[in-house]
């Protein structure tokens, strides 16, 4: 029974006497075999270990276990609420919606506003267009926007929705309400790619249609874009306009949701920040659009590039090469020296580097994720000598990335001990681990079941991340953001070796006040 | 004061309205009302619930499938249950809902893994069931432990016309495991609700039927099985402690750490305990024409409420339980005192708003109740005419009702009617936050819990006192700043 001086919680609970003699009590009227025979559970628990196991899980051909991807949707919800006061309107199950929204909210700890026109079975029968009609104008009634931008579930998707006919249809019956708002939409089957293919889709098309009526052959030789991709650090974004300010005042940021994601208390409202609505129209007057996400802007790429006749560069400005290449991109296309600040900030960062090299050195990461995170992560960790023993994406496009990575990888001295794992998942992961263990796991919050497994330490960097809080504010890309992986990663490092030498009168000589 | 906040309750509703163009309007209102307690044909019978949502808002509400693998099939251990179809759904669904569990996960236990046959555009153009299949295969080849599977179908799998009962039935007769189709697509319906119908008729269909672990049963006068408790946070353990402590024997557990052989032996309960009447009252009824078995709604919320209840369970099974009981509450009533004692003159007074799903906006009540806190507003993200009906039981005083509330609704509302507390979901708990507001999530328990119990009201105190009282709340004005900021 509770103490009432001292009232705990589940956690410690359940480790009440009374409830271990329930619980155990329990297991009578059960049917896992941790009831009826746990020496099994132990034995399976063993195989699940070995290469022959691993060998029958690496062929697995139709079932995904633990993926690190979700589908297209959310990205662009995320590429929707880059753009001021713009409601992300998903045509499809309000089901889909709620999911969205929780999976953002609880990675940012922030409201995220998106509706949906609750399609159901009539819709499925007869088609979205009268949920659209209603849905918009209901949208339009309660949240204000000044821009919608209108995604698809793959229950649309299936039933083959026609999203241009139904918003032409849409505004003719809003008796006028419709009439000065933008709306924008884009196709994004969740049976497609995966949530930066969603991003992607959506990005290119809230360009290319807000940019409707303006000229791509009227060009302002100052202005660069940035799209900076499916970013779940905000910090990112941030610290990547502040490089852009120091080069130039017409670097603008597609995109833009940062704000959006990191109100202050002290009210709610249901817009914050965003990329301007007239920047965005304009985008196609730019000289330049840099990307900072190669592989979750393949899309937008061939509209920016071929109909738009721009500058089109990808760089990928996480970990010291990469930041390097990104400055000198701006200093290129600005025609202007890297400023004194950002030198500093390069000095400062390769300084920190050197402090830490040692903890890093020849020691083994496996690390999973998107694939442009993927391409930045793994560039830094051969930068400090580490081993990236395990490269595991699930949703890099055939084309390109494989190679990316490996250009990347061969830069190590250790190339020959590091593998790319494309198109597999983390219960795949599961079994390289434990037949090639690493001495680090990076990755998102579904990581934690691995490190549960495997005791493999995790160091979390990537999306989602649930479990802890305030990460996401801080930058990964640019000096500034490798300083932070940097102290993620070394601190990592050392908070595993106080736990391995902590042991009294046994390990803890080594269990040092100085490192 | 009581008409004071009725008439405020109601101005809220109007005022709520007028945003709308006429044909949501004449919807919405009908979804919205104010009862009290006293009130005749008040809100809690007229309220229209359990209809199309009003296309373009921001409703709370989930889908079929949510309420299928999210709720009901998802919680049972020792099954693999399939997201089948795209990828999101399993991946969004994924371990967040906190049903606990005991077991190795991976090996014997599974709730907290997403399967999912991650279709591609292939899958859709030619079908999806050769896909199943191998799933299926390969699944038993990695996991030999798994007492069956289930297959949770996504939106796709409905409208491109495969034949998951048929995929499923061959693998069955293969495997010698159950091997269970579930088409609760989440185009279905309007909400989460229609799924937890479908997941309970293929328990009825599937499961019911399998009288293997029941042909060697034995049964004893004081069996009965734990109904709608998906053990969020231990839910179920701090109430099946209660019941054993009475001298009954808690034979299942639907479906918070359940395991497949309880699904099957639960028709050997002599009473069925249903705490959430909204998600399971289809197999209760089903088990009492089937088997005979009567069921009884209770509620563990708040120690009135858990008393009352646990007299009426002991009241069915004689006198030699109902004096073990008394002695048991009067053991836990000294400590829920205490908790009460503790706790009520931090929040006596304090005024709550709700707005969950399932049997949460009318059984916490009494919780709150208990601590002195007053709720003045409740409502379903889900319910039915009779979830609203039986609430009119719970309403101490007079409340907006309000069914399927958006976030623009529950935000005017909440401004209104200015309560102390919010209790929701994940999804409205910044908003309010940012409004200076504590909150509380009572869908997980934010993060804490159980809250089902004695044991569980003293943490449920805590938890309210922590988020009414904390330091935090007075931060938000700045010291240069002179007005009042925030809600």
């Amino acid at each position: 029974m509770q103490d009432v001086e001292n009232i705990v919680n589940g956690q410690k609970l359940f480790l009440k006497e009374e409830y271990q003699t329930s619980l155990a009590a329990k297991k009578e009227f059960e049917s896992a075999m941790g009831a009826v025979n746990p020496a099994k559970v132990e034995e399976i628990a063993q195989w699940t270990k070995s290469w022959d196991y691993r060998e029958k899980n690496l062929a697995r051909e139709a079932i995904t276990i633990n993926p690190a991807k979700a589908c297209q949707p959310l990205g662009a919800i995320m590429a929707g609420l880059g753009f001021e006061n713009t409601m992300p309107y998903v045509h499809g199950s309000h089901g889909c919606v709620a999911y969205f929204r929780s999976y953002f909210t609880r990675h940012f700890k922030e409201p995220t506003p998106c509706v949906s026109d609750s399609m159901s079975e009539s819709a499925a029968v007869f088609g979205g267009l009268a949920n659209m009609k209603d849905g918009l104008r209901n949208c339009n009634a309660m949240y204000k926007p000044d821009h919608i931008a209108v995604s698809t579930t793959c229950m649309a998707e299936v039933i083959g929705d026609d999203l241009g006919a139904f918003i032409i249809g849409a505004r003719e019956e809003a008796e006028g309400e419709l009439d000065n708002l933008p709306i924008t939409y884009a196709h994004t089957p969740s049976f497609v790619g995966s949530h930066i293919t969603g991003y992607d889709n959506m990005m290119k098309s809230i360009l290319e249609q807000l940019s409707i009526g303006k000229e791509a052959s009227v060009k302002d030789e100052e202005r660069i874009n940035i799209i900076p991709g499916f970013e779940p650090y905000l910090g990112s974004l941030a610290e990547i306009k502040e490089i852009g300010k120091m080069f130039s005042d017409k670097i603008v940021m597609l995109g833009d949701h940062e704000e959006q994601w990191n109100t202050g208390a002290g009210g709610y409202s249901l817009y914050a920040g965003g990329t301007t609505l007239e920047d965005a129209k304009t985008a196609i007057n730019a000289k330049a659009t840099i990307s900072l996400q190669k592989y979750s802007t393949i899309q937008t790429a061939k509209t920016i590039k071929n109909k738009w006749k721009q500058i089109y560069e990808t760089c990928n400005p996480i970990g010291l090469s990469g930041t390097d290449e990104f400055v000198m991109m701006l200093s290129k296309l600005t025609g202007k020296d890297v400023p004194e600040a950002l030198k500093t900030q390069r000095a400062q960062l390769v300084d920190a580097m050197q402090d830490s090299y040692p903890y890093m050195h020849g020691k083994k990461f496996a690390i999973y994720g998107d694939p442009d995170f993927l391409l930045g992560l793994v560039s830094f960790i051969v930068e400090m000598g580490g081993i990236p023993t395990h490269v595991l994406c699930n949703n890099a496009p055939r084309k390109g990335w494989e190679e990316d990575m490996q250009a990347i990888i061969s830069k190590s001295d250790w190339k020959d001990d590091c593998n790319i794992w494309m198109g597999k998942d983390l219960w795949h992961l599961r079994s390289l681990l434990f037949t090639e263990p690493t001495d680090f796991l990076i990755g998102n919050v579904y990581g934690k079941e691995l490190y549960r497994d495997t005791g493999i330490p995790l160091i979390r960097i990537g999306f989602p991340i649930f479990d802890r809080h305030h990460l996401h504010r801080y930058s990964i890309s640019g000096y500034k953001g490798a300083l932070n992986l940097l102290t993620w990663i070394v601190n990592g490092v050392l908070d595993q070796l106080d736990e391995e030498t902590k042991d009294i009168a046994k390990t803890d000589y080594f269990f040092d006040c100085v490192r | 004061m009581s008409e004071t906040l009725e008439a405020l309750q109601k101005e809220a509703i109007e005022e709520v309205l007028k945003i709308y163009p006429d044909k949501a309007k004449k919807n919405r209102a009908k979804h919205l009302g104010v009862d009290t307690p006293e009130g005749v044909k008040g809100a809690c019978d007229k309220t229209r619930s359990n209809k199309q949502t009003v296309p373009g808002v921001m409703s709370q509400r989930g889908c079929a499938y949510a309420g299928s693998k999210g709720v009901v099939w998802g919680p049972i251990k020792d099954m693999i249950h399939i997201s089948h179809g795209p990828v999101g759904c399993g991946q969004y669904s994924r371990a967040g809902r906190r049903n606990y569990y005991i077991g190795t996960t991976g090996i014997d236990t599974f709730v907290t893994m997403n399967f999912t046959t991650d279709f591609t555009e292939k899958d859709i153009v030619f079908g999806g069931d050769k896909k199943l299949k191998k799933a299926l295969e390969e699944i038993d080849i990695l996991f030999p432990l798994n007492n069956g599977i289930s297959i949770q179908s996504e939106c796709p799998i409905g409208l491109i016309g495969d034949d998951i009962q048929a995929v499923a039935k061959v693998h069955k007769k293969a495997s010698d495991k159950p091997t269970v189709a579930v088409s609760c697509e989440g185009f279905r319906g309007v909400s989460q609700s229609l799924g937890h119908h479908i997941a309970n008729d293929m328990i009825r269909d599937e499961v019911m039927p399998d009288a293997s672990y029941r042909k060697d049963f034995v049964s004893t006068d004081y069996d009965v099985a734990i109904i709608g408790d998906y053990n969020i946070g231990g839910d179920a353990w701090a109430s099946r402690i209660l019941l054993e402590e009475m001298g009954l024997r808690v034979i299942a557990q639907w479906s918070g750490d359940a395991s497949y052989k309880e699904m099957a032996i639960a028709p050997k309960a002599k009473l069925n305990l249903l705490h959430c009447y909204r998600s399971m009252n289809y197999i209760s009824r089903h088990m009492e024409q089937e088997f005979g078995i009567p069921w009884m709604e209770y509620n563990f919320f708040g120690p009135s409420k858990t008393t009352e209840s646990l007299r009426k369970i002991a009241e069915f099974f004689g006198p030699e339980i109902q004096a073990k009981t008394e002695a048991m509450i009067a053991k836990y009533t000294a400590m829920t005192d205490a908790v009460i004692a503790k706790y009520k003159p931090k929040l006596e007074g304090k005024k709550v708003m709700l707005y969950v799903g399932g049997l949460r906006p009318r059984h916490v009540i009494g919780a709150y109740e208990d601590l002195g806190m007053e709720v003045i507003g409740t409502g379903y993200e889900f319910g039915h005419g009779d979830d609203y009906k039986r609430t009119k039981e719970d309403i101490a005083r007079s409340t907006l009702i309000y069914d399927d509330v958006n976030e623009y609704e529950l935000e005017q509302f909440v401004k209104k009617l200015k309560p102390d507390l919010v209790a929701s979901g994940v999804k409205e708990k910044y908003v309010f936050q940012k409004m200076g507001l504590p909150f509380r999530q009572m869908h997980s328990w934010d993060y804490s819990g159980p809250y089902h119990g004695y044991d569980a009201f003293a943490i449920f105190a805590k938890d309210m006192d922590l988020a009414m009282n904390s330091p935090v709340w007075s931060h938000t004005k700045a010291p240069w700043e002179k007005e009042e900021i925030g809600a």
